[in-house]
């Protein structure tokens, strides 16, 4: 059903024939892709008003370019033209049938009626008999009030139903199949616009779904009890028309008419998708993609998108310090700030602050001016890096190609990374690449499932070496590149070598750029990280251990890499953060933060772009804005911080670093600043390439929001069920 | 499946091509010279039976051998390497001249489907698919040619692809002929084995290969587009056109799906010459044709005639007349189970060609014939082709998997008249909703005998269910 | 297209008896299977003449389009096993190097892939209006008391199968019943009665038609093709008058 873009399915063609058939077909399909040299615009009319479009345009296109919406069910623009619902067949003059608008190019000279008789005689037909066996269970269904069918029903439908059979045979019932714990099934709606099928087997490249049986009994569905294994399967609850594919962990929550929205960010992961809060009494019910052509297109990520439970879930709501018997111990905001504050004038400059993976701009910068105005140095992320001054340059850590970008390339190596997991948007745009764009993608690091055909080249890191020196048979393909990317997993760079293998890489970025092209990536996993690298954090926070400070500030900083043995008897732990995680359980004193859909708050992504969370719901309990707590601590402690709001915080932004506040806007850092740092000894060494994420269960949690998440847990589980009973398959009885 | 052609979906000179007789010749007579590879105009009046000398399938009752042994004595094979030397242009000049129309259903002009794929080449490797997946009820000709006279397809695969510069015929064979596929099979590995196709088939210096591929039970798959899914190993789910066969077909490359009796008579339309197959039937009808003729006859049988023959005198002669003598007759599907029915009154003096079935509301489609005399519960017949269709509908789009199912249950009640008259027009409109609304012509398949039905026994219909409302009053008092 | 003939041969393992030849048939029963639901589990290879006939297929098709010989390696593993297991679909799609859900789309699409245990012989009993018309609806009654089977159903011996069909091709030579791969022609009660009585007794009976004509001939005599086939270049036109190439 679904099938592979011609160029590439033709492009696999093995055989000396077909090979010279492919190559040809190629050209032929390339050329008709980009007609060559002015292609001459044809002109036809809809509903009279003449519109020029470029051959092959479909009419549902033309139409679209007039501001004529032509209803559709299984067209969408993302995927494949599959034209089976019907719904957008259109009267063309002259034409004795109605045609498929969405698949149809239009001809020089069509007369286009998108009103006609003809035309709403074939929707209301194609209407009836799409809710002929549709349930009609509209009151008890998740989709209703957001319903394609709901909607073009009223808009397109007849008034009244013919079905009379209902009387007699009753309508069609299929048995729901369990797809998993994030996708809810009630297969009796399903109009069959294999919208999913198709996502799956071409966005996500997983063909775990499919349609089985045929005509009246044809059903969608995974083989044989298959769960619908993928990191983006949420996206096809987005993409089902009707209620047949919704939400599992959202179902019978809410109308969306009770709702309310907010455009927001995600943070769970570098990429900064954006998304829309869907909120009801001070409470996160759901998140939902929200378009961004640059970042994130209309997908968003399962753990995006489910871990969103994990806000309820072991929450800080109150304030605790550290009692003499060892317990944490909830107390008003004064007991604590006033515990903070003694802390800190005993310190005497010896003060410290980690940043971790949920950390937004304006929390670090507040905490940066509070750890210097008390005469402290060590700001740091939790994260690793290059060993150096790595960070002094933008370019060094970004991801220069863009994201968007990627898409565009046509030879990918990827260092260390599993984009999959570390930035599954990201691997979606390299899977683009891989289908549309003939893009070669190569990998150093362990055999990993990309989602798309790729060379391993093996995971030993002297392969970057013979890369990078243009010896390996790699570099050719990426020397001969229009648009060569090299994606460098951050993890990679905490390595001992890691400067080493940066500075190489660098090296080598600069031979293979292009103007206008930077092939020089680093694919960050962190939603802080850019953002605080751009205010001046140091990487590593071995080096907040090595300051052996007096009072440690951990900004959200969960990720377990600072413990309580390396410092300090003495030293006074300060946790900042929403979540009752690694870093709250060792601080003496415990302030309860704002989770990401409870503040307004800047992220800058992978890429560099900086955008701002809003508030959708306020803080539990007695928890603040991070920026807030560190203010109050400032005043308690004698050192006010300069601003009282944050318009007053933000203008201090822009003195940092101006880009920070043009939000949505990409920054490019500017190639040729990229340090080649002379001074690093240019030794790789060291073990073999590993990365932390490889399969599907390391995707889930990775931060204390999806660690508290019941919906990823479950996730995890669900996963390991499915493993288990592969590995049984594969044991199989035989016969 | 019948090769149903979309009309919407041709170009205007493929469209002008398959107008009506009259505006054709209408067209003709503005030019001065015809050009080459237009049939001669005919002058017969009366058609049929055709002399057994003038039949081109000599084995069709397999009453002689059908292998190479066989084939060559009866003529196939005989100076295949003079006429392929003759080169695609005049293979596809006499085709054209012949005025054969594709025998699938459609009824398209063979001669200029098969020039689509004279353009010139960008490289790829170009294939002729031919449709042997013979499944629509009432239909069983291919059948006999592949059994009992498999050589001429073979030989007509080479012929028709030495016109279009095929590479490779594929033979798609519904997967239900077990028997008929083995004999193919056999045929091919005898005509590989005298050399007569594969490398350098009959001396040409043409590379030739022919295969076989099974179906496994899908009447769809005699879709074109449906049959190339099918041989690319997918379910036989109909594509959208455009992009037609001829641009991207199977495989990604140049086809072109024809039916097999199509390419099973260019053999001989070549060695007798164009005009000669041209001189049997009406213009633009011209030629010989299978006819099965099923249902109820004294003698059921496949038979080749001229095309053109009444209808009434095809039965008589080959048939032993309807059971009970001509008067008993009820309606004739004339075209396998898509077309409408007639009805007696128009049986009477039908004639059986393209321009004549359609001149009564039906098709020639291919030429398959059920006969239903008096005795016939016509609603059952016509509710057991409607519960085929729903059962060979692919389920891909909406009007054809919803709508045929619909009327199914609507056909069922109307079998025992539980419903109300009003239902009649609703079916009628439904049918309507399903026609040309599809991807495929599967739609309009099922949506045609329906309409058939209501066309001419609506008060068959109207009486069945005025019993049975009487019965359930009855019943409940 | 090498050894082009040989694949053609190797198809047909058994030149001169026609018909049995394309893949061998071979059923095995597995009754007890079908009280333990275990058919997910069942392991599935390829015998080794059949690996063959797999190899030789795949040359049929071009080198970057082995998926076109889905159908055909489906129907081998089926014959192989008498039906058709999930095991055996994914086993096919690793040979093509296809994923397993397409394969499986594929399998579940066709009617002629049976994916539940069934009987050694699959009766098929053509419904369709040609048939219908002739009487087939009085046929399959028969049938389905003789097998006491309803359509659809197995036989618990798994010797029976009995199925209804739309169409089974040789409408001229109605009613027809299929059994397995033979089209047993112009049936009557009685015939097929004497059919599945051979049947039960192990023994195949001939295929074709039951009233005594050949093939698709009238039953009361030739109307056509009274005369011996004209001879080869019978009529023929002069191919060298408009010498053209």
């Amino acid at each position: 059903m679904i099938r592979a873009p011609l160029v590439k399915a033709l492009g696999a063609l093995g055989s000396p024939t077909h090979q010279i058939a492919s190559r040809a077909v190629r050209t032929s399909a390339i050329v008709a892709q980009t007609p060559a040299k002015a292609p001459e615009k044809i002109e036809v009319f809809v509903d009279d008003i003449p519109v020029q479009v470029l051959p092959g345009t479909t009419v549902l296109q033309a139409a679209a370019l007039v501001g004529v919406e032509i209803p559709r069910f299984c067209y969408h623009e993302r995927l494949a033209v599959a034209g089976n619902c019907r719904m957008c067949l259109v009267e063309v003059e002259k034409s004795p049938k109605p045609v498929a608008a969405c698949a149809m190019p239009v001809m020089k000279g069509w007369r286009i009626k998108t009103n006609s008789d003809l035309t709403r005689k074939a929707r209301e037909g194609v209407m009836e008999f799409l809710l002929m066996n549709h349930p009609l269970d509209c009151p008890i269904c998740d989709q209703g009030g957001e319903c394609d069918l709901q909607d073009q029903a009223m808009a397109f439908g007849s008034d009244r139903s013919r079905f009379t059979d209902i009387n007699y045979t009753g309508k069609r019932a299929v048995e729901d199949k369990d797809i998993g714990p994030l996708v809810k099934t009630i297969m009796t709606r399903c109009i069959h616009c294999t919208r999913c099928v198709r996502f799956a087997s071409e966005i996500a490249g997983v063909d775990d779904l499919g349609t089985t049986g045929r005509g009246n009994d044809m059903q969608i569905g995974t083989y044989v009890e298959k769960l619908f294994l993928s990191e983006l399967s949420g996206n096809v609850i987005d993409l089902c028309p009707v209620g047949a594919l919704t939400n599992k962990p959202y179902s019978f929550v809410a109308r969306p008419w009770e709702i309310r929205k907010v455009s927001s960010i995600d943070v769970l992961d570098a990429v900064g998708s954006n998304i829309v809060v869907s909120t009801r009494t001070n409470e996160v019910l759901r998140i939902l993609p929200r378009e961004n052509e640059d970042v994130n297109e209309e997908w968003l990520a399962d753990k995006s998108r489910f871990a969103c439970d994990g806000l309820k879930r072991q929450r800080l709501v109150a304030p605790m310090v550290r009692m003499p018997n060892g317990e944490l111990q909830a107390v008003e905001w004064e007991g604590a700030l006033i515990a903070v504050a003694k802390a800190l004038k005993k310190a005497n400059g010896q003060v410290a602050g980690v940043a971790g993976q949920l950390a937004d701009v304006e929390a670090m910068v507040a905490l940066k001016d509070l750890v210097n105005r008390l005469e402290g140095e060590t700001l740091v992320t939790e994260q690793g890096f290059i060993k150096g001054s790595g960070t002094d340059v933008r370019a060094n850590y970004l991801l220069n190609s863009t994201i968007a970008g990627l898409e565009e390339a046509d030879a990918v190596l990827l260092v260390g990374t599993n984009p999959r997991y570390e930035a599954p948007l990201v691997n979606t745009r390299l899977r683009k690449a891989y289908v549309h764009n003939e893009s070669q993608i190569a990998s150093i690091g362990p055999k990993i499932d990309l989602s798309y055909e790729h060379d391993n080249l093996g995971s030993d890191p002297v392969l970057i070496k013979d890369v990078c020196s243009g010896s390996h048979a790699f570099s050719k393909v990426l020397e001969g590149a229009k648009k060569p990317a090299i994606i460098i997993g951050a993890d990679l760079l905490e390595r001992e070598d890691g400067a080493a293998i940066h500075a190489t890489i660098v090296e080598y970025c600069q031979k293979l750029k292009k103007p206008e092209w930077n092939p020089f990536n680093v694919l960050q996993n962190n939603a802080a990280q850019v953002g605080a690298y751009d205010v001046g954090y140091q990487p590593g926070a071995d080096r907040a251990v090595k300051a052996q400070p007096k009072v440690l500030f951990l900004l959200n900083a969960d990720a377990g890499k600072v413990t309580r043995e390396q410092l300090p008897k003495d030293c006074f732990v300060v946790y900042i953060g929403s979540h009752g995680d690694n870093g709250a359980s060792i601080a003496d004193a415990v302030l309860p933060g704002a989770a990401y859909t409870e503040k307004q708050a800047i992220y800058v992504n992978t890429e560099g772009r900086p955008q701002q969370t809003l508030p959708g719901v306020s803080p539990p309990g007695m928890a603040r804005e991070d920026w807030k707590i560190l203010r109050a601590i400032s005043e308690v402690v004698g050192t006010p911080l300069p601003y009282d709001t944050l318009d007053e915080l933000r203008a201090r932004l822009e003195d940092i670093s101006p880009h920070l506040t043009r939000l949505g806007e990409l920054e490019s850092a500017g190639f040729n600043d990229t340090g080649a740092q002379a001074a690093i000894s240019k030794s790789i060494g060291g073990g073999a390439i590993d990365v932390k994420q490889k399969e599907l269960r390391d995707y889930f949690m990775t931060d204390a929001i999806s660690r508290s998440s019941l919906t990823m847990a479950k996730c995890i589980l669900a996963v390991n069920k499915q493993k288990r009973q592969d590995e049984q398959a594969k044991q199989s009885v035989a016969i | 499946m019948a090769a149903i052609v979309r009309y919407n979906l041709l170009t205007k000179p493929q469209l002008v091509a398959t107008l009506p007789g009259s505006l054709q010749l209408q067209r003709l007579q503005s030019t001065q010279a015809p050009p080459a590879g237009t049939p001669p105009p005919q002058t017969k009046t009366k058609f049929g039976p055709l002399a057994d000398e003038d039949r081109i399938f000599t084995n069709l009752y397999g009453r002689h051998d059908w292998r190479l042994k066989g084939a060559l004595k009866r003529g196939d094979w005989y100076k295949t390497k003079e006429i392929v030397l003759k080169g695609p242009n005049w293979i596809i000049n006499e085709i054209k001249t012949s005025g054969l129309r594709g025998r699938g259903g459609a009824g398209f002009p063979s001669g200029m489907k098969w020039s689509f794929m004279q353009k010139p080449g960008d490289g790829r490797p170009k294939y002729l698919v031919v449709n042997a997946d013979e499944g629509e009820p009432g239909t069983c000709k291919d059948r006999d040619i592949m059994r009992h006279d498999p050589h001429k397809l073979v030989e007509g695969c080479l012929i028709a692809g030495a016109a279009m510069g095929a590479q490779a015929a594929y033979i798609y064979i519904r997967g239900e002929f077990y028997n008929e596929a083995s004999n193919m099979q056999l045929a091919i590995a005898e005509a590989y084995q005298a050399g007569l196709i594969g490398k350098n088939a009959c001396g040409t210096g043409y590379d030739f290969d022919v295969f076989m591929h099974r179906g496994a039970g899908a009447y769809i798959c005699g879709e074109e587009t449906a049959l190339i899914e099918s041989l690319e190993g997918k379910q036989g789910k109909p594509r959208l056109k455009p992009p037609f066969p001829a641009d991207v077909g199977v495989f990604g490359c140049p086809t072109t799906v024809t039916n097999v009796e199509t390419v099973a008579v260019a053999p001989a339309i070549c060695r007798r010459g164009g005009t000669w197959f041209a001189s049997f039937g009406r213009t633009r009808n011209s030629g010989t044709k299978l006819f099965n003729i099923s249902g109820h006859v004294n003698n059921p049988c496949t038979v080749e005639e001229e095309m053109s023959i009444p209808l009434k005198e095809l039965i008589e002669r080959h048939c032993g007349g309807v059971t009970g003598g001509w008067d008993n007759l009820l309606g004739v599907i004339p075209g396998g189970s898509s077309t409408p029915i007639i009805p007696k009154k128009v049986c009477d003096d039908v004639i059986m060609d393209f321009d004549g079935l359609i001149a009564a509301q039906t098709s020639l489609g291919t030429a398959a014939i059920i006969v239903m005399d008096k005795s016939t519960d016509v609603i059952k017949a016509i509710a057991r082709l409607i519960s085929f269709y729903k059962h060979e509908s692919c389920g891909q789009c909406t009007p054809c998997r919803e709508g045929i199912g619909w009327m199914n249950k609507i056909m069922t009640r109307f079998v025992k008249g539980d419903a109300q008259p009003a239902e009649i027009d609703m079916l009628w409109e439904i049918s309507k909703q399903i026609e040309g609304h599809t991807i495929c012509a599967l739609g309009d398949g099922a949506a045609w005998p329906v309409q058939g039905l209501i066309r001419h026994f609506r008060p068959e219909i109207e009486k069945r269910m005025q019993q049975h409302a009487q019965q359930t009053k009855r019943a409940s008092n | 297209m090498f050894g082009l003939l040989e694949v053609g041969l190797l198809a047909l393992p058994r030149l001169c008896t026609l018909g049995r030849s394309l893949h061998i048939t071979s059923m095995r029963r597995r009754s007890k299977l079908d009280a333990c639901n275990m058919y997910d589990k069942m392991k599935f290879e390829f015998t080794k003449e059949n690996k063959a006939r797999v190899e030789s297929l795949l040359t049929w098709y071009p080198e970057a389009e082995r998926q076109g010989a889905l159908l055909p390696l489906l129907d081998i593993a089926q014959r192989q096993h008498g039906w058709l297991p999930i095991s055996a679909v994914v086993a096919v799609a690793e040979v093509l190097k296809i994923d397993p859900m397409q394969a499986y789309e594929t399998a579940k699409y066709y009617t002629m892939f049976h994916m539940k245990p069934r009987g050694m012989y699959v009766v098929a009993v053509c419904t369709s209006t040609p048939c219908f018309l002739r009487g087939s609806d009085d046929l399959l009654k028969a049938c389905s008391k003789m097998l006491r089977l309803e359509p659809g159903e197995t036989s618990k011996d798994m010797q029976f199968s009995l199925k209804v069909d739309c169409c089974l091709g040789a409408c001229v030579n109605g009613p027809v019943v299929t059994i397995n791969d033979d089209l047993y022609e112009d049936l009557t009660e009685v015939s097929l009665e004497s059919i599945l009585s051979d049947l039960k007794c192990g023994k195949v009976p001939p295929a074709g038609p039951y009233s005594g004509r050949c093939s698709s001939e009238p039953k009361d005599g030739a109307t056509t093709l009274l005369i011996d086939p004209p001879p080869a270049g019978y009529k023929m036109q002069d191919l060298d008058d408009s010498g053209e190439k």
